[in-house]
């Protein structure tokens, strides 16, 4: 999925760990403060649903008609899906050439977001130089990938040259952050031990930090490649990247071929099965390793 | 290691041939993209003139967002209630309500818009069932892990005491898992504010065909603008939902 998480869910899984380790489960004493946020933040988020449900666009669609429509629509294309317009191998090999966008991405991000993420890291690096890459990786995170692909297509064209070199931004600055985070999560001790035996920062680097922090480095990798692998069936539709997206927008959009957009699903839900279950082996090896 | 190096550079080959991907080309674009974005994407008194049209579209898709992850956050309340191992009572409901949710998650949003633009054409409802089941897929999943996390000991140790199924779920559970449910709620609703911008481009709809709109017809002062608020939008939300979170949390 096109998820694209950043911050929070960082923020949430050290928080959830903190919350972990603070002896977690029920809490004895109610603190008012929290609860009346909690409370203030659920009745908001139910009073905005309801308003919205009122105001939106709805364009002259029967919700109840549409809902119906989409049930049996849904038993057309997962129950008699069909490839019209391109042959299995053909559905075979675009689904390659999404994956190889995801690859090629995740790559290029890791790469370059462990170099950034040395200098964004509080214990590695200048306060002001760490401070300055943050900001500068939330700027990015911020603008959707979708719009900094179709800013690098009016330089570079539509196609997987834009698509690469947009998600790669969005990708490298997660990865800086979440590299990050890893890194300042080292024995500060160790590093100074290693300073004050005149080792050089360079081999700090390479000999401790790098070493210490290589799983959690992995399986951040892992799960950005698997958010990658959505994005890129995303930008494969929105901006003609290629692969099996762009396949999907044209059955849907161009011959308006439901059972082939079926056909298509099955593709990616494959892969996508087939990559979660490769994160989550990951992640319990990880976890084995961290024990 | 040397291994490990020759297999990651066949890897980069083969993807680099199949997709026709450069990197020449890909370093190339980047001056010229950023010198094209300061040449361009500067608002002129014409584009602040569609500011009006802008932020009501981004309204709506932020209106849009929040519904799909508060509803999302609702049903995935009950499927991860059934699926997580410390509350599940059934055995075939808890792998129903796991698979549907793996089932939601693992299909694109950009590809739910595409399968649910035949059922509701252009309008915000397409928009809205995308989002919503993207939702549903990843909060169940969450939300069962926070259960796992919170409700195992808990359980136990309430059905000593000899407290039943409901009272537990109710009074031990969700209290329990509460906060961390609606911080990832928060999540969802600035991840959706990105994937709509992608689902407006793809369907016609909110802020992104707004954007698309702009883009096209190669209005680059008001798409920048565009730009400009989405971004502002999700950095606000981002500051305030992470202000709720220090209070919750």
């Amino acid at each position: 999925m096109s998820l694209d998480k950043s911050e929070s869910i960082q923020n949430i899984v050290t928080q959830s760990g903190r919350l972990a380790a603070s002896g977690r489960s029920i809490k004895v004493k109610p603190l008012s403060k929290s609860r009346l946020t909690m409370r203030i933040t659920m009745i908001a988020l139910a009073a905005l649903t309801i308003y919205g449900f009122f105001v939106f666009d709805y364009k002259n669609i029967s919700p109840w008609q549409g809902t119906i429509d989409m049930l049996t629509n849904f038993k057309t294309m997962f129950l008699s899906p069909h490839l019209a317009h391109l042959t299995f191998w053909e559905g075979a090999y675009a689904i390659v050439v999404t994956l190889a966008m995801a690859v090629l991405t995740t790559l290029i991000s890791a790469f370059l977001a462990f170099f950034l993420a040395l200098f964004a890291a509080q214990n590695l690096s200048n306060h002001t130089v760490a401070r300055s890459i943050q900001a500068v990786a939330a700027f990015i995170r911020s603008i959707p990938t979708v719009l900094w692909v179709l800013i690098f297509a009016i330089s570079a064209g539509l196609g997987s040259v834009a698509a690469i070199v947009g998600m790669s931004f969005h990708s490298i600055s997660y990865l800086t952050k979440a590299y990050a985070e890893s890194f300042e999560e080292m024995d500060q001790g160790l590093i100074e031990a290693l300073r004050a035996t005149g080792a050089h920062w360079w081999h700090i680097v390479f000999q401790a930090v790098l070493p210490m922090s290589l799983t959690y480095l992995i399986s951040w990798t892992f799960m950005r490649f698997e958010i990658n692998f959505g994005v890129s069936v995303a930008m494969g539709a929105a901006a003609g990247a290629g692969g099996i997206g762009f396949d999907m927008f044209m059955a849907s959009a161009f011959y308006h071929d439901l059972r082939e957009v079926g056909a298509i699903t099955y593709y990616i839900l494959v892969v996508a099965f087939l990559l979660e279950m490769l994160s989550l082996r990951m992640k319990s090896a990880v976890r084995g390793k961290m024990i | 290691m040397i291994g490990f190096f020759l297999i990651l550079l066949i890897i980069v080959y083969g993807s680099q041939w199949v997709t026709a991907f450069s990197f020449i080309d890909g370093i190339a674009s980047i001056p010229k993209a950023l010198s094209w974005l300061v040449g361009n994407f500067y608002p002129t008194e014409k584009s602040l003139q569609k500011i009006p049209t802008i932020l009501t579209k981004l309204v709506e898709t932020l209106l849009l967002s929040i519904a799909a992850a508060t509803v999302g956050a609702f049903f995935a309340l009950f499927s991860a209630i059934f699926g997580a191992r410390p509350t599940a009572f059934s055995k075939p409901l808890a792998l129903f309500s796991r698979g549907l949710a793996t089932l939601f998650r693992n299909i694109d949003v950009a590809a739910w818009s595409m399968i649910l633009l035949f059922s509701f054409g252009q309008s915000a409802l397409t928009g809205f069932f995308a989002l919503f089941f993207a939702s549903f897929g990843f909060l169940t999943r969450v939300f069962m892990e926070t259960i796992d996390e919170v409700g195992l000991g808990a359980v136990e140790a309430l059905r000593a005491t000899g407290a039943g199924y409901w009272p537990i779920v109710f009074q031990a559970i969700l209290p329990a898992s509460q906060p961390l449910m609606i911080s990832w709620t928060l999540f969802m609703i600035e991840t959706n504010i990105r994937s709509a911008v992608l689902v407006g481009i793809l369907t016609g709809s909110g802020v992104g065909f707004t954007f698309d709109l702009y883009y096209k017809n190669m209005n680059y002062n008001a798409a920048g603008l565009t730009i400009v608020f989405i971004a502002a939008t999700i950095l606000l939300l981002d500051r305030a939902s992470n202000m709720i979170r220090r209070a919750i949390l």
